[in-house]
């Protein structure tokens, strides 16, 4: 199969009409950590009209892990008997204690794996039963799927030595509390392409139906992103909010149903705490009673805390687009990609990381 | 995070598979695909194949590109 997607004189025409664009401001969150980095590597807000603003929205599973939580791993990761399995992205994110990380914990002795996907988790299980493995379940609709399988896979091949800490979350309720916030002023969302994938293009179906919020399901290449703002812009000017899909090539009107099912088949969604928003109600993804002994929090009596620490980093401002990575006191002096106080510089997809990286000057 | 690389199928047994891009073969998962098989294009992401990628569909996601660019230069004038 060999399709271009890359082309760049059909876009020459898009971003002219971008750059010379002068009707209403706008500003355009794209939901997504992955279209977060997508759009700050391909130099796409230097291609923009000073009216179209694009903000960085909610959809970092990383960023959004609330500081208790991680220092509740740390304490999973300190009992002896313990192996810790995560993907690589948790590795440097600090809990309340500043500079203090699963790196660091490893460097001390605490046994901490990198695995590139769940079933890598159970596997470590099945071969080293005299420990206990502990799967960090971090990502949304895109990732808890996986989760699910693997949770499942131990029941049915009884892997008692297996569990998973879900910090698994649910994109909707975070946009509707987002929507509902008292100073929403977003004109346009960028939805999310893999959530989308899983979900369909109904699961976006209530951000024009019940909030009439302009927005484009879009892939990760440059040419998507500038598509779906083309399309944004012009529902924006023409006063017709839909919901399009503009990644036509993966996303479906009903999505993946059966990554649908196993997830419903394993979770159900909870109360949950995120950083810097605070408590969501039915927001996170808990592991239903019939798989209670692969469940970390019931295993290991874990006493989730709901109350979010604040500290002197703005990454819950800038998951909810109130202002950006460089308006933080610390962006690019305390807080750095090598020293990272706060989530969104830590994660490669957080929102300071990628302002760090590629638009600092 | 979400982040989703197309892959070409080259085994298959049950849900496990061998996806592979350029000579690089990696074990997935296909769980969530229905009818995989060898020769097929999946988007895989922390291991799991979460969709096709079906041909037509992406012809016509070439499609959507020149439209919009065809609608973006008469706009700009």
């Amino acid at each position: 199969m060999q399709l271009k997607f890359k082309d760049y004189d059909k876009m020459s025409n898009i971003v002219n009409y971008l750059r010379n664009y002068n009707g209403p401001a706008v500003k355009i969150m794209e939901v997504c950590g992955t279209h977060t980095m997508s759009i700050a590597r391909s130099g796409i807000r230097t291609l923009l009209s000073e009216k179209i603003k694009l903000i960085s929205g909610p959809g970092c599973p990383v960023c959004v892990t609330a500081i208790n939580r991680i220092d509740e791993i740390f304490e999973l990761a300190k009992r002896h008997d313990t192996i810790i399995a995560t993907f690589g992205d948790m590795l440097k994110v600090p809990g309340s204690k500043a500079g203090f990380n699963l790196s660091m914990l490893k460097s001390q002795g605490a046994n901490i794996q990198i695995v590139y996907s769940a079933m890598d988790a159970l596997n470590l299980a099945m071969n080293n039963k005299e420990n206990e493995i502990i799967f960090l379940g971090i990502g949304f609709e895109t990732t808890a799927p996986g989760t699910a399988v693997a949770i499942k896979e131990a029941a049915v091949k009884c892997i008692e030595n297996f569990s998973v800490f879900s910090m698994h979350k649910y994109v909707e309720p975070a946009l509707r509390a987002l929507i509902e916030s008292d100073d929403f002023d977003i004109d346009g969302f960028l939805c999310p392409g893999h959530v989308s994938t899983i979900l369909g293009i109904r699961g976006f179906e209530f951000l024009v139906e019940e909030y009439k919020i302009p927005s484009v399901i879009t892939g990760f290449e440059a040419e998507d992103i500038l598509v779906a703002i083309y399309k944004i812009l012009n529902q924006i000017t023409g006063d017709n909010p839909s919901i399009e899909n503009e990644y036509l090539r993966i996303v479906s009107y009903e999505g993946n149903k059966l990554a649908q099912n196993m997830l419903n088949e394993v979770f159900y969604p909870d109360d949950d705490l995120w950083r810097g928003i605070g408590v969501i109600n039915k927001s996170g993804m808990a592991i239903r009673n019939k798989y209670s002994k692969f469940d970390a929090v019931k295993k290991f009596n874990i006493n989730l805390d709901f109350v979010d620490k604040s500290t002197a980093c703005k990454c819950g401002e800038i998951i909810k687009g109130k202002i950006q990575p460089d308006e933080c006191k610390l962006f690019a002096i305390n807080c750095t990609p090598e020293n990272p106080i706060g989530p969104c510089m830590v994660s490669s997809e957080g929102a300071c990381a990628a302002f760090y990286k590629y638009l600092r000057f | 995070m979400c982040l989703a690389v197309p892959l070409r199928i080259v085994e298959v047994n049950g849900n496990d598979a061998i996806a592979e891009h350029d000579g690089v073969k990696m074990k997935i998962r296909v769980d969530f695909i229905k009818d995989v098989h060898i020769g097929d294009y999946v988007y895989v992401h922390a291991g799991f194949a979460i969709n096709k990628l079906d041909e037509k569909l992406a012809k016509e996601n070439l499609e959507l590109f020149k439209e919009v660019a065809d609608a973006a230069k008469i706009q700009g004038l």
